[in-house]
């Protein structure tokens, strides 16, 4: 069935409004069930043991000792993964990332598993497998990867996108350049040009779940899957993929997530889980400690950017470029073409360039982190900017304002853009009282801008209508922040009854049609799409039922909050029925009721955000404290404000711990130094203020709500709004994030230093 | 296999015995032997506070606590917040303020908030973020679970006075 998904103006009567939220009760109470908090009979338990190594050679792998030992029951390596990916070059990353090939490519890369009667038991016998290494020399900053004398972690990785095709294996997996006009021309015009250059570290996700499963393989192949994820569906596809089972014979069931913000896309310990299990025979639990989801999973990008802008006097910008450099890890990524994507988004440049390249590490195969690679981008180029407005005697504000996107604009990844709103937050902050409240001694502020995209994908959605009237929306994308409730809000205001009488459930992979991951900010906009059209179908059924009732044609019922309403002529005497009612009589008038919708859905809205943040440094210490913070984002249409105030909230804290401490720190030896919450230092609740937000709507034209992605825009500005709010509050430019205390220090310093 | 050791508590107000080995911290023997699975395991080094219980009234770190510490000890988890089917005025401004997400957090923190409220009734935006500080939240950026606390405060203090 074919369906208009474009925007229609109307009142609503549940969407908008604050709910709270179906899962709340569960989750209050300890009730709720998360990746660890499952256990099935006879369970065994699941460990990983790990190369200390960056970078070695796989000798030999002796398990006959711990194969010994009493109550272990399997060992693992990578022969019991045997290599089913055919030419499939991405999924065999996933397979040697999730247990190593011979070689170590990392500090923490799985090397063998076991699986045994007890945690105790299974921690003994990892103690004694013995690995034989071979230490290879290695890489872990992304500059260094990339010069001709670094070691080569992949010698079948030879650069893309580059003429001539190289003879010779590198670390840069490869190379993206775009953008419109002649910059050349753009920088012969400019009066003023900056150029400078930047630096990122790695973060992680930070999700306080550590990855956990529960697998279970039967000797006829059917199996079972218990898992925290971002997308069941996908895991099952790639589960299935790498061990060999049939799609439909394994079963996935997605836990409650305990935070995953693009971490939880990935699989890592569950195709390991799943063939511990059917070399056991028996059901495996395997739940990675905080060092492991530090040292194996996640992290995004590390980052190298250099930035040159041109502009006339006037302020109009008449040239832009970047080059920008991330690492993927072990293994090769798109990451940089993201930050090409995003880096020159928010702006109308009409001369604009930027090379991306992607580089190999030996460090964690690289994941996607909220808006994944847009922060980096955003901090090279909204710190720039503001460098620009400085040298133009001008307000950072007015100079983003005057460059603005808007409607129409090319954008510099292709497109064209149809309604937007950074000017409109961009207008909202220079309003906004924050801007014109005082700042104390050592205090500063900054703004920057941010944008991300978000997709649309594959959805699958039932919506069933008991007897008694409520209704069980079955969805298939995982609840990551609160989408069940803004889900149900859609289902109860298509079918115009209360928000209480539907509750939405996550259904497993054996109930329900593919869904595409919990990503790229889609949730509730693709299942939202995907519950309005159930639901209206749902209706036309409804309204089938009614016409049988009262035996009048279809074309005369129409429905009307809530209820079927005889319209034609001469039916003025038929009392309305309402959903319960028709509900009630199903089972006389042609059974069930429901509505399905399956659905690829695109015309995704972008997301563009403006941020103020007020700083405070200490000229002491060099420690930044935020002192207010203000978020202002487009929403296109807010299903819940509450959901979506925490989405910014959430984003900006992550944003600001990635501007002020968030780091990876590798040693000499290439082994990760801070794999803990100790020393990998997250904000904690006395680091922040209140978040302050304003929600603006422009609706985006391609839903019928007018909705847009709101999840993860809010992570892009941080980073430049509290390195614009340092440089203000001290004269010195950070260009190293995060701007932890010493840095600040050694800046300061510095610049004390003449 | 380790020695167990048979350890007698008062968990939420029952007696209850579990056998674990001494190594064996107390956040794993409730989780896994008493079937407390509301303790949340973040880290198991004390840096997260997901964990987070009382031990004899006072807020510990259940995972670096030792299982055998708890011996003729009081135990209270999230489980026993609410009483009678009634939730804690905690637990239902947690809801009623969208103070939380993905809610792995969620149980810490009202075990470190219910500990702050009962030893200090009337607190201060600051003194909430500090008592707060040993739990991480990385979803909401704490916002709405400060808020949740200072209305709990306040209902708290208009009930007592009534
Ligand atoms: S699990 Fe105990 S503090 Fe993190
Ligand atoms: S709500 Fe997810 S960590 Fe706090």
């Amino acid at each position: 069935m074919a369906h208009n998904n474009s925007y229609v103006d109307k009142k609503f009567n549940v969407v908008g409004t604050r709910f709270n939220r179906p899962d709340g009760i569960d989750k209050v109470t300890g009730k709720a069930r998360y990746g660890a908090d499952a256990s099935a009979p006879g369970q065994l338990v699941g460990k990983v043991l790990r190369s200390p190594h960056a970078h070695a050679q796989i000798l030999k792998i002796n398990t006959s000792k711990a194969e010994k030992l009493q109550g272990v029951k399997s060992i693992i390596t990578f022969e019991d993964l045997p290599d089913l990916t055919g030419a499939d070059q991405g999924m065999a990353d996933i397979l040697e990332n999730c247990m190593a090939r011979g070689r170590a490519l990392y500090d923490g890369h799985a090397v063998a598993a076991v699986a045994a009667i007890d945690e105790q038991t299974a921690a003994k016998a990892l103690k004694l497998i013995e690995v034989k290494y071979k230490k290879l020399p290695h890489v872990t900053d992304v500059d260094e990867a990339m010069l001709p004398t670094a070691p080569i972690i992949h010698e079948r990785i030879f650069t893309r996108g580059v003429e001539p095709k190289p003879t010779k294996p590198s670390n840069i997996s490869s190379r993206t350049e775009m953008g419109n006009g002649d910059v050349d021309a753009g920088f012969a015009a400019a009066d003023v040009i900056i150029e400078h250059s930047f630096k990122t570290e790695q973060t992680h996700q930070g999700y306080i779940e550590p990855h956990a499963c529960l697998a279970s393989v039967n000797p006829d192949g059917t199996a079972e899957l218990w898992v925290t994820t971002q997308g069941h569906f996908v895991f099952r596809n790639v589960c299935a993929g790498l061990l060999g089972l049939d799609i439909a014979k394994l079963k996935v069931t997605s836990s409650e997530i305990g935070g995953g913000f693009g971490g939880k896309t990935h699989v890592w310990v569950e195709p390991v889980a799943l063939a511990l299990s059917r070399k056991a025979n028996r059901p495996v639990k395997m739940v990675m400690s905080r060092d492991e989801v530090f040292r194996a999973t996640g992290p995004t990008s590390s980052t190298s950017i250099d930035v040159k802008l041109g502009a006339k006097k006037n302020g109009e910008i008449t040239a832009a470029v970047a080059e920008l450099r991330y690492q993927g890890g072990a293994f090769p990524g798109n990451w940089a073409m993201l930050g090409c994507m995003t880096a020159f988004a928010c702006y109308d440049i009409k001369n604009n360039k930027s090379i991306g390249w992607d580089v190999l590490v030996n460090r964690p195969k690289v994941a996607a982190y909220r808006a994944p690679s847009a922060p980096m981008a955003a901090f090279a180029v909204e710190s720039a900017m503001d460098m620009l407005a400085k040298e133009l005697r001008m307000k950072a504000i007015d100079l983003r304002l005057k460059n603005v996107a808007r409607e129409g604009t090319l954008a510099p990844y292709g497109p064209t853009y149809g309604p937007i709103g950074i000017e409109a937050t961009l207008k909202a902050v220079k309003a906004h009282p924050h801007m014109r409240a005082k700042l104390k001694p050592n205090q500063g502020r900054g703004v920057a801008c941010g944008f991300w995209f978000n997709i649309g994908g594959q959805t699958s959605t039932d919506l069933n209508i008991g007897v008694d009237g409520t209704v069980n929306l079955a969805v298939g994308t995982v609840d990551v922040g609160g989408s069940r409730s803004s889900l149900a809000m859609i289902a109860a205001e298509e079918l115009g009854i209360d928000y209480e009488n539907v509750k939405a459930n996550i259904a497993d992979t054996t109930s329900l049609g593919h869904n595409d991951m919990t990503e790229g900010s889609r949730g509730t906009f693709s299942s939202g799409m995907a519950t309005i059209y159930a639901a209206r179908e749902a209706i036309e059924v409804l309204k089938q039922r009614a016409a049988k009732t009262w035996g009048i044609p279809l074309e005369d019922v129409s429905w009307e909050e809530g209820h079927a309403v005889a319209t034609g002529k001469g039916h003025g005497n038929l009392p309305k029925l309402s959903l319960r009612e028709i509900a009630a009589k199903s089972g006389r008038t042609g059974g069930p009721i429901a509505g399905h919708n399956e659905v690829t859905a695109d015309g995704a809205g972008m997301g563009f955000a403006s941020h103020i943040c007020d700083v405070e440094v200490d000229p002491e210490t060099g420690r930044s404290t935020i002192v207010r913070y203000t978020v202002v984002q487009d929403a296109g249409k807010a299903i819940n404000p509450d959901y979506v105030e925490g989405q910014f909230q959430g984003g900006a804290t992550q944003g600001i711990g990635w501007a002020l401490n968030e780091e990876y720190i590798y040693g000499e030896d290439g082994r990760l130094q801070n794999p803990g919450f100790l020393d990998y230092r997250i904000p904690v609740c006395s680091d922040l203020p209140f978040i302050d937000t304003q929600i603006l709507e422009i609706p985006n034209p391609n839903h019928p709500y007018g909705v847009r992605g709101v999840g993860e825009t809010s992570i892009v500005p941080p980073l430049a709004a509290v390195g614009n709010a340092i440089a203000n509050a001290t004269g010195v430019r950070m260009g190293h994030a995060p701007m932890s205390p010493p840095r600040v220090l050694a800046a300061l310093d510095a610049l004390d230093a003449g | 296999m380790s020695k167990s050791t048979l350890v007698s508590t008062t968990v939420n107000g029952d007696a209850v015995e579990f056998a674990c080995p001494t190594d064996e911290s107390l956040m794993t023997a409730l989780r896994d032997r008493v079937g407390l699975t509301g303790v949340k395991e973040g880290c198991g080094t004390g840096d997260c506070g997901a964990c987070s219980i009382s031990l004899d009234g006072r807020l510990v770190c259940s995972c670096i606590v030792l299982g055998v510490e708890a011996e003729g000890r009081s135990i209270e988890t999230v489980e026993g917040l609410s009483q009678n089917g009634v939730l804690h005025p905690l637990q239902q401004n947690f809801i009623d303020h969208a103070a939380l997400q993905c809610g792995i957090c969620t149980p810490g923190f009202l075990i470190a908030a219910k500990a702050l409220l009962d030893r200090n009734p009337n607190p201060d935006e600051s003194e909430i973020r500090y008592a707060l500080a040993g739990n991480l939240c990385r979803c909401t950026g704490y916002d709405k679970i400060v808020r949740a606390v200072q209305a709990t405060a306040k209902d708290m203090r208009k009930k007592g006075r009534s």
